[in-house]
């Protein structure tokens, strides 16, 4: 257990940030990424079927 | 003592009004309307899940108290782990509001519904705030001074004191944590004494 | 019951279609899995930022003439926190919405007085030096006006203030007590000694930092190292973090307004902003009651999309 506590970042974000500028918007990568990823999720739960649910039944 | 009074005492009427609003195949149910089938609708539950693993690291956090995590690489393993599930926490809600409004979560008798969620949101700005600003860092150095301005500007600032690292403190772990969860509570228990919203009529128009 | 027409953006149908089988038990706890999973492999792939807090010291020995130049800023009451207003003191009458002064109406609740609180007091605070000791009793037998005069005249020549050999020289004369005092605060903040006079102003215990944190703002050290974050206001800073971390990206439309106009140039941006912020709250809170933005999602469509399957059967 020692040895993954030791893992704690295997990528360590703490060298300075890029930065996205365009016009008045300033965004750092990482903000931006969550975003896009944020954009994306709600996209993909629009348009994915959701499974089993073929089984629907008369039960009320 | 009979019956009458029975049926008069507060408990009896709490119990029954409770039982009433919701039953407990309301509270749990096992089955949902067809229509409930969507990805869109797992991101309510999601962020409930992501709040509990805040509050899991959160309280392992406590624990040691607040500057643990600086010197413990176990310690600061959870402070990652609390700062990742807030990341997921915020994620999940945003994309949950976005469905909910196109859905138009509020219609039907729903609107206290959409008024707990949107307060739950704003509550937990606040509370991952006074997280920033309660690091001991850097971070809370700058954040808590920067911060100062915008809420001493609108009068606030004179009782709540962003450079007072106790007061902070408390907000984050005890005030507004508490808040969260009994207005989550309060939004949960909405949904299910109300039920998920039923599709627009459309123009099948066939449901009325 | 009820012969209100019905309207399509606040009242529901009432569904009596099929239902089906559905496990929120299960569904929860697959929830709590897949998260926690989620949250120990982000955890354990990127960490979370932790940039050590900077002290007194680390700032006075790193650059001990802005260090210096904010102590006499202290003095002569030009930097931030002297010329702040409430909650603080009464230097200013702080921002205003149109005619409400909310600052100023909440008052001065933590009262701080930068001649006091941030030189005196601390230097008072030191074990017994002969020099120090003789200038601070110059310094309190002074009338206001001796006072001022001194700090005034240190304060013309401070553009030139240099430093070396451990001491801070500033080319003026008549300015009393004020050399030693600028210096030996400025021994004093090196030494450490600085950061504990502020914390411990209140006696043994304290959880309380706004003396020290108002200090370290009133320089430029805190602000420079904040700009190479990328975290100043100008920069969007309130939604970034330290290093190349995700920050409080929902803090977006907060800080997006203090990037344009009215808000960029107005010396009233902070109550402003808040101001606007609360109210497009209460919009947000308010939309199932707000006729126009309550139809949107009606109208838009999206809705089509979740409920195809309802749609199509």
């Amino acid at each position: 257990m020692a040895y993954l506590w030791s893992l704690a970042a295997l990528i360590p974000l703490d060298n300075y940030g890029h930065y996205i500028h365009w016009g008045v918007i300033d965004l750092s990568v990482a903000n931006f990424i969550v975003i896009v990823l944020m954009i994306l999720t709600f996209i993909a739960a629009l348009f994915l079927p959701f499974p089993g649910r073929n089984r629907r039944k008369e039960s009320q | 003592m009979t019956t009458a009074e029975i049926e008069r005492q507060w408990t009896t009427r709490l119990r029954k009004r409770v039982a009433g609003h919701l039953p407990p195949e309301k509270l749990l149910p096992d089955t949902q309307p067809a229509y409930v089938s969507s990805w869109i609708y797992v991101f309510g539950v999601t962020t409930i899940a992501a709040l509990s693993m805040v509050i899991l690291s959160g309280i392992i956090l406590a624990i040691r108290g607040p500057q643990w995590w600086h010197s413990s690489s176990i310690g600061h393993f959870i402070n990652s782990t609390h700062l990742w599930s807030v990341e997921i926490f915020f994620f999940a809600m945003i994309v949950h509001l976005w469905g909910k409004f196109f859905m138009a979560a509020w219609r039907g008798g729903r609107s206290l519904t959409w008024v707990t969620g949107v307060v739950t949101f704003l509550a937990s700005v606040g509370t991952a705030f006074t997280g920033y600003v309660s690091q001991t860092n850097f971070d809370s150095q700058w954040i808590s001074t920067q911060a100062k301005d915008g809420i001493n500007a609108t009068g606030v600032g004179s009782i709540f004191n962003v450079l007072n690292l106790g007061q902070m403190l408390m907000w984050h772990i005890v005030l507004l944590p508490l808040a969260a969860v009994i207005l989550t509570t309060i939004h949960v228990l909405l949904v299910r004494v109300k039920g998920v919203v039923p599709p627009f009529e459309d123009e099948k128009g066939t449901t009325k | 019951m009820s012969t209100k027409p019905f309207r399509p953006d606040v009242d529901a149908p009432k569904y009596e279609g099929k239902y089906a089988p559905y496990d929120i038990i299960k569904e929860g706890t697959i929830a709590i899995v897949v998260v926690g999973l989620l949250v120990v492999l982000l955890a354990t792939l990127f960490g979370s930022p932790d940039e050590r807090a900077i002290t007194i010291k680390t700032w006075s020995n790193a650059d001990p003439v802005d260090f210096a130049t904010t102590a006499l800023g202290e003095l002569n009451g030009t930097t931030i926190t002297a010329q702040y207003g409430a909650p603080y003191n009464t230097a200013a009458p702080g921002q205003n919405l149109g005619p409400l002064k909310l600052a100023q109406f909440a008052g001065v609740t933590i009262p701080v007085n930068t001649v006091r609180d941030f030189v005196i007091d601390p230097l008072s605070s030191q074990p017994y030096n002969k020099n120090l000791s003789a200038a601070l009793a110059q310094w309190k037998g002074a009338s206001a006006a001796q006072q001022s005069s001194w700090v005034s005249n240190y304060t013309k020549g401070a553009s030139k203030m240099t430093w070396s050999n451990g001491t801070i020289t500033v080319p003026a004369t008549n300015t009393g007590p004020v050399p030693t005092m600028i210096n030996s605060l400025t021994a004093m903040a090196r030494s450490g000694a600085l950061d504990q006079a502020l914390v411990t102003g209140g006696g043994f215990y304290t959880t309380n930092y706004t003396k020290p944190l108002l200090f370290v703002a009133d320089g430029t050290y805190l602000a420079n190292l904040a700009q190479k974050q990328h975290l100043l206001g100008s920069q969007w800073g309130m939604m970034n973090e330290t290093g190349s971390y995700p920050g409080q990206a929902w803090l977006w439309l907060y800080t997006f307004w203090y990037q344009v106009s009215p808000f960029s140039s107005s010396s009233n941006a902070d109550v402003q902003v808040s101001a606007l912020m609360g109210l497009l709250s209460l919009l947000l809170l308010l939309v199932p009651f707000i006729p126009g933005l309550r139809s949107i999602p009606r109208k838009v469509k999206i809705y089509r999309l979740i409920w195809r399957e309802y749609y199509r059967s």
